[in-house]
């Protein structure tokens, strides 16, 4: 049920704050390793452990991600901006402030679009600006222990519009961002280890109603069927309350996706007096027209248009184009699979059906695929030829996936070549009849049903390897008799 | 500040009251005594009271100062440089576990 008349009287107001991990090899503002998943406290530095009167210095590369990330939403890029303090105490930020921007950010004023129930949405994107992340703070009771790895690894935080207008679509909002930033090589798209989190501000209004209602952020959200449920838990929280006459408060709650509901964090209203102010240790972040133009230049094809470009230049319908342009490595392989085999329909069939299911079952991603793009062409080009069958592709494809073999040599090895002698056909037809005597006089007696038990027959004989073609057109001229 | 003549401390009542301090010391997780609240909002008015006196000039169609200065930004190439090992900086924490750093809890 649509968004619109599941709520019944109530609009939702929803918009997201994605948390982007720029992966670049060195921290934001120091030259320690962002491999956090190194030992504890093993990539630290006295800039990003807050020792007086260290300094920070600002990586360049995820500069360039930022604005590579902000030209693709559509954003304008501010050839000015300054990182500011945003002043907090908690001890996974041993500075007691997080460097971050706000009132000149980098990017600002874009716009995302997407596909969604068919129709195309457009949802503003506020800004998106550079700042540090914070260690990690694990809470055991008596105490909480502190790794300081991930401090200072760089963000990119895109802030939306209060555009989105149900769970699913707000969901499907976050998987294109997601999809973008993929294609834009800046962020693994990591969604467990939190190199993309969502923080989803909910609210909910009367129909028809223009004015925004308080709203409850929504943290701690690791997969986008969970922030469609936990928007979903929110809004029918809201409506309920707002139903009893209570009053929504504005606070952040957590979402708990083993009893599906969202609960209130420990109340910080006291905490949101940031007191930002520009960092002294930082100059402005200046940048030229030339610099943002040259990385303008260098944006790769995204995802919307790869998916019309897939319909336009391969014939492939919608559905399809999206399924194959949902994440760059499938879209990537796909192509190579094309260009092997000449033949995109049948390169957008092995892919979606075979390889995905295969990819799905072992829980690989397409880059871990045991067969090489290339090899999945020329074994579509094997078909296409006639050397093998489109059943005997299977038993291939199936030993591809095992062996890691080519097709040519698989088809070699295993005697797999299609049978297109006609003799040989003929001969194993023959035989089916005479094995046959019952089945053939009712045949010839009228029960025609019968031929797929003949063909089902000669293809058991040959192994599966007669041409189907063949076997189809001179079984009917046999059974005549 | 330049005017001398103007002695922010007879100047008006103060303008931070306790309550403020109180908050402002909490957001710093600064512990102070009542009497200390009471001494840093009259230090503290008397700062806000020199301040006020810069607010009094005109900076209409000025652009906000971030810097001083007209320098910018050098960034520094993605290298990863690695100085010390993780237990350089633990050594000098007052509790630890391993190798991670112990603090008091900070969830109820």
């Amino acid at each position: 049920m649509s968004s619109e008349t599941r709520f019944g009287a109530y609009e939702p107001v929803i918009g997201i704050e994605i948390h982007v991990q720029l992966q670049t090899r060195s921290k934001m503002f120091c030259t320690d390793s962002t491999a956090f998943a190194s030992g504890d406290n093993e990539c630290v530095c006295e800039v990003c452990t807050g020792m007086p009167g260290a300094l920070p210095t600002v990586n360049r590369t995820a500069i360039e991600y930022a604005v590579k990330t902000g030209l693709a939403l559509g954003c304008s890029i501010r050839e000015k901006s300054v990182f500011s303090r945003k002043q907090y105490f908690y001890p996974d930020l041993p500075k007691g402030y997080q460097i971050s921007q706000f009132d000149l950010p980098l990017c600002e004023n874009g716009r995302v679009e997407f596909v969604y129930n068919g129709s195309k949405k457009s949802i503003e994107i506020i800004r998106a600006h550079v700042e540090e992340d914070a260690g990690k703070s694990t809470h055991q009771g008596d105490c909480s222990l502190i790794n300081l790895n991930r401090a200072s690894v760089p963000l990119l935080e895109i802030v939306s519009g209060p555009d989105l207008r149900g769970p699913e679509e707000a969901a499907e909002y976050a998987r294109t961002v997601h999809k973008m930033v993929q294609y834009l090589e800046v962020c693994d798209g990591n969604l467990e280890e939190g190199s993309f989190r969502c923080d989803c501000n909910v609210s909910v209004r009367k129909r028809g109603e223009t004015k925004l209602n308080t709203r409850v952020e929504i943290k701690n959200i690791n997969s986008f069927r969970f922030v469609e449920k936990a928007i979903e838990y929110e809004i029918l929280r809201q409506i309920d309350a707002m139903e009893s006459g209570e009053k929504i408060r504005q606070e952040t709650r957590l979402y708990d996706p083993d009893k599906n509901r969202t609960f209130a964090m420990r109340s910080k209203e006291e905490a949101h007096d940031y007191r930002y102010f520009p960092d002294p240790d930082l100059l402005p972040l200046v940048l030229t027209k030339a610099e943002i133009e040259s990385m303008r230049a260098k944006l790769p094809e995204m995802p919307l248009a790869r998916a019309a470009r897939f319909q336009s230049e391969y014939k492939l319908p919608e559905y399809d184009s999206q399924v194959l342009t949902a994440e760059k490595d499938l879209a990537d392989y796909f192509e190579k699979v094309v260009s092997a085999s000449g033949n995109a329909k049948a390169a957008s069939n092995w892919v979606m059906t075979e390889l995905l299911r295969e990819l799905n079952d072992s829980k690989k991603t397409v880059s871990q695929s045991p067969i090489p793009a290339e090899r999945l062409g020329q074994m579509i080009a094997l078909i296409d030829k006639g050397t093998i069958s489109g059943k005997i592709a299977k038993t291939v494809f199936a030993e591809m996936w095992t062996s890691g073999k080519a097709p040519e040599v698989i088809v070699q090895e295993k005697g797999l070549v299609q049978i297109t002698d006609t003799s040989a056909i003929e001969k194993s037809i023959d035989e089916v009849l005479a094995a046959n005597p019952k089945e053939l006089a009712d045949y010839r007696g009228g029960k025609e049903k019968l031929f797929g038990f003949f063909v089902g027959q000669v293809m058991k004989a040959t192994k599966g390897q007669a041409s189907p073609d063949m076997v189809n057109q001179m079984l009917k001229a046999k059974l005549k008799g | 500040m330049a005017n001398s003549k103007t002695d922010p401390s007879s100047s008006a009542s103060p303008r931070l009251d306790k309550s403020t301090v109180a908050k402002v010391a909490e957001l710093s997780r600064l512990k102070l005594s009542d009497a200390e609240l009471e001494s840093i909002a009259q230090q503290l008015s008397m700062v806000l009271a020199n301040f006020e006196q810069l607010a009094q000039v005109n900076t209409q169609g000025v652009e906000p100062m971030v810097t001083p200065t007209d320098l910018t930004l050098r960034l520094r190439e993605d290298r990863v440089e690695r100085r010390e090992p993780a237990e350089a900086f633990l050594e000098n924490a007052p509790d630890r576990s391993g190798n991670l750093f112990k603090v008091p809890p900070v969830v109820g």
